[in-house]
């Protein structure tokens, strides 16, 4: 029977078949042999849209002396689909107590942190301090803890921020399409679960116990999240634990698959560099990603997909972060506490990872408008949702 | 040149303008007021409705311009239908630009969405300008609906690509008994000169102004080019042909004698 392309084929064959969920050492030479004139063949293809093959040349060692150019490019496809404006958005991290044990997460349940979980009352507290630096756009963060942190819980927090938020996304533990779905109906409307690594060794050797360890489980929950009808699903890896080049093709191979099947909801990417994390240095870390190669990324992909949301955390310098404002980032977190309890200071809980952008969320608006943009406080309205 | 009249009501300018993808509010403030335009339309999604002091709502002011609120990033009919009662609850604005949008990327309009909320919204005395793929028999559908205009595009939405729709364009002009505003993928004045040529009654820009390095500059520029579309078009354009006709080379002999 002839074969007419992979439609039917699932996310893990087609990441298997190109060789993306291993250490990509057939990959890695690939890249290395790219010449400049791929590089300026892919330049020249039509710019904002996917393949492989284009993507490959704009990550290859070769695309790093046209940087400038990927730049421009980026910057002018940005401002043609979003125009000159950074949506902006804050994390409420709601508890750190984990079930799970990754090597470089503060969280790790191995670890001797301070735990803290807020109740519905404390979260909203939060919530209040949150809304009053002028947030409309809000990011439930929660570790692995399900006892507490439950899609019950999470239903009557959303009901209550409903009033005070445009639009309410989550980044939690992996849930059914069922449950999402639950979520959705509640108001909550995106739901970003990055997979971290997609390499399959790299992932076991991360993640060694806990509900995570399940890589294929991870992997398939992103069309759990599109199949419930989430609006906005945010994909990611964790850059430094595996060679960034190989991670970013399955990266993008993962959101073209899901844009072809899911074609209503929105995919974005972030970018979450490894951070010194408590008992977590960054020293065991072999991959750990420049300046100059994130720039390549974050270029590379918007030159594939021209209206994915591209979203940036505090993780980042403040520097970097205003230069990265023209490189076709979308959207910035902003005096961000990564630890629950952070924005009233009441606990004392360890922080997932360190920030590095200390400015308050005035500072950030006020760069951002330095910069010639608009910052945007609300792009959504939670009326879309009954 | 003569005035557009939307619903009974009349305008001079037949150039309407979107608000999104500005650098600030200032900047649009200034092109809008550049672009002599009296319809100025605001996504829901981006503006605090019931909220006076919003950055954009307040620099527009209402006394001069008609708000015209959509529901861009509806994904179907209830969404959009919702949406709309609550900013009419709000404002007391019953004018709509109906968006039904459920692709996220190219923002293509869903035609079995928009028929669907349109006769919901029309029945419930709203004003509707709906946003609709260059399909003359969905602009007759709605028509027949009872919608105010209809709003095809002349190609994706922010493309910037110019009449890629020319053809049903066309047709849907000569076949309206509504105002057509060809609405999406203008983006230079001489598309915007183009559209009005071909007899559209008006025509809705936002990226190529928001996005241009002066936009208040690009906003009169695409005034001038609407103006100067509609005059021609009114004036009786001259018929095209690829030959030139020099001489009646079979009937000549007849002048001759």
């Amino acid at each position: 029977m002839t074969n007419f392309g992979n439609n039917n084929s699932s996310i893990k064959t087609i990441l298997a078949e190109k060789g993306l969920d291993s250490n990509g050492k057939y990959l890695r030479k690939q890249l290395d042999k790219i010449c400049t004139n791929d590089v300026e063949k892919a330049l020249s293809a039509p710019v904002g849209t996917y393949n492989f093959n284009k993507l490959l040349a704009l990550i290859s060692p070769a695309a790093e002396d046209y940087l400038e150019q990927m730049a421009q490019l980026a910057h002018q496809l940005t401002i043609q689909r979003f125009g000159p404006t950074i949506r902006l958005y804050a994390p409420l991290y709601l508890s750190n107590y984990c079930s799970n044990s990754c090597c470089y997460c503060g969280f790790n349940k191995d670890n001797k942190s301070e735990r803290t979980r807020l109740t519905i009352d404390q979260a909203l507290a939060e919530a209040d301090i949150i809304a009053s630096e002028g947030f409309r756009d809000i990011l439930l963060v929660s570790s692995e803890d399900r006892q507490f942190i439950s899609v019950d819980y999470l239903v009557e927090l959303a009901g209550k921020l409903r009033g005070k938020f445009a639009s309410i996304s989550i980044e939690i533990y992996q849930l059914s399409c069922d449950e999402y779905a639950r979520l959705f109906k509640a108001g909550i409307e995106g739901v970003t679960l990055y997979q971290e690594t997609y390499d399959r060794e790299a992932y076991r050797y991360y993640h060694p116990s806990g509900p995570k360890s399940d890589y294929d489980n991870r992997l398939r929950t992103p069309e759990n999240i599109a199949s419930a009808g989430m609006r906005e699903v945010g994909l990611g890896v964790l850059l430094g634990l595996t060679d960034w080049r190989v991670e970013a093709l399955a990266l993008a191979e993962h959101a073209h698959y899901l844009i072809k099947r899911y074609w209503q909801s929105h995919v974005s990417f972030s970018f979450p560099r490894l951070r010194p994390a408590p008992e977590v240095g960054s020293s065991q870390f072999k991959h750990l990603l420049c300046d100059k190669n994130l720039v390549q990324m974050i270029t590379a992909l918007r030159l594939c997909f021209a209206d994915a949301g591209l979203v940036l955390s505090t993780r980042e310098r403040a520097q970097l972060r205003d230069h990265l404002v023209k490189l076709g980032i979308t959207k910035f977190s902003a005096g961000s506490k990564t630890n629950p309890g952070g924005y009233s200071g009441r606990c004392k809980a360890t922080e997932q990872f360190e920030i590095d952008d200390n400015r308050n969320p005035a500072q950030v608006a006020a760069m951002i408008r330095q910069q010639g943009f608009e910052p945007v406080w609300k792009d959504w309205d939670i009326a879309f949702i009954k | 040149m003569s005035k557009l009249i939307i619903a009974g009501r009349e305008f001079h300018s037949r150039l309407l303008i979107g608000t999104g993808k500005f650098a600030s509010c200032e900047l649009m403030a200034e092109a809008i007021e550049r672009s002599g335009t009296e319809i100025v339309t605001v996504a829901l999604r981006r503006v605090d409705i019931e909220n006076e002091n919003d950055d954009i709502l307040s620099a527009i002011d209402r006394n001069h311009y008609l708000l015209l609120p959509n529901t861009s990033g509806a994904r179907d009919a209830d969404e959009a239908v919702r949406l709309a009662k609550l900013a009419r609850a709000a404002t007391g604005i019953n004018w709509l630009k109906l968006e039904v949008t459920p692709d996220p990327y190219y923002l293509l309009p869903d035609p079995v969405e928009t028929l669907k909320a349109a006769e919901i919204l029309v029945k419930d005395n709203f004003v509707v300008l709906p946003y609709i793929n260059a399909d003359p028999i969905l602009a007759k559908k709605l028509e027949d609906a009872g919608t105010a205009t209809v709003m095809p595009l002349a190609s994706p939405i922010g493309s910037n690509q110019g009449l890629k729709t020319r053809a049903a364009l066309e047709i849907i002009i000569e076949q309206a008994n509504v105002p057509v505003v060809v609405d999406a993928g203008l983006g230079l004045p001489s598309h915007a000169a183009d559209a009005m040529e071909i007899g559209a009654d008006a025509v809705l820009v936002n990226t190529a102004i928001a996005t241009a390095a002066d936009p208040p500059e690009m906003a009169e520029a695409f005034k001038l080019a609407v103006e100067a579309g509609r005059m021609a078009f009114e004036s009786g354009m001259p018929s095209i042909s690829k030959r030139a006709s020099a001489s009646s080379p079979l009937t000549g002999f007849l002048r001759e004698t």
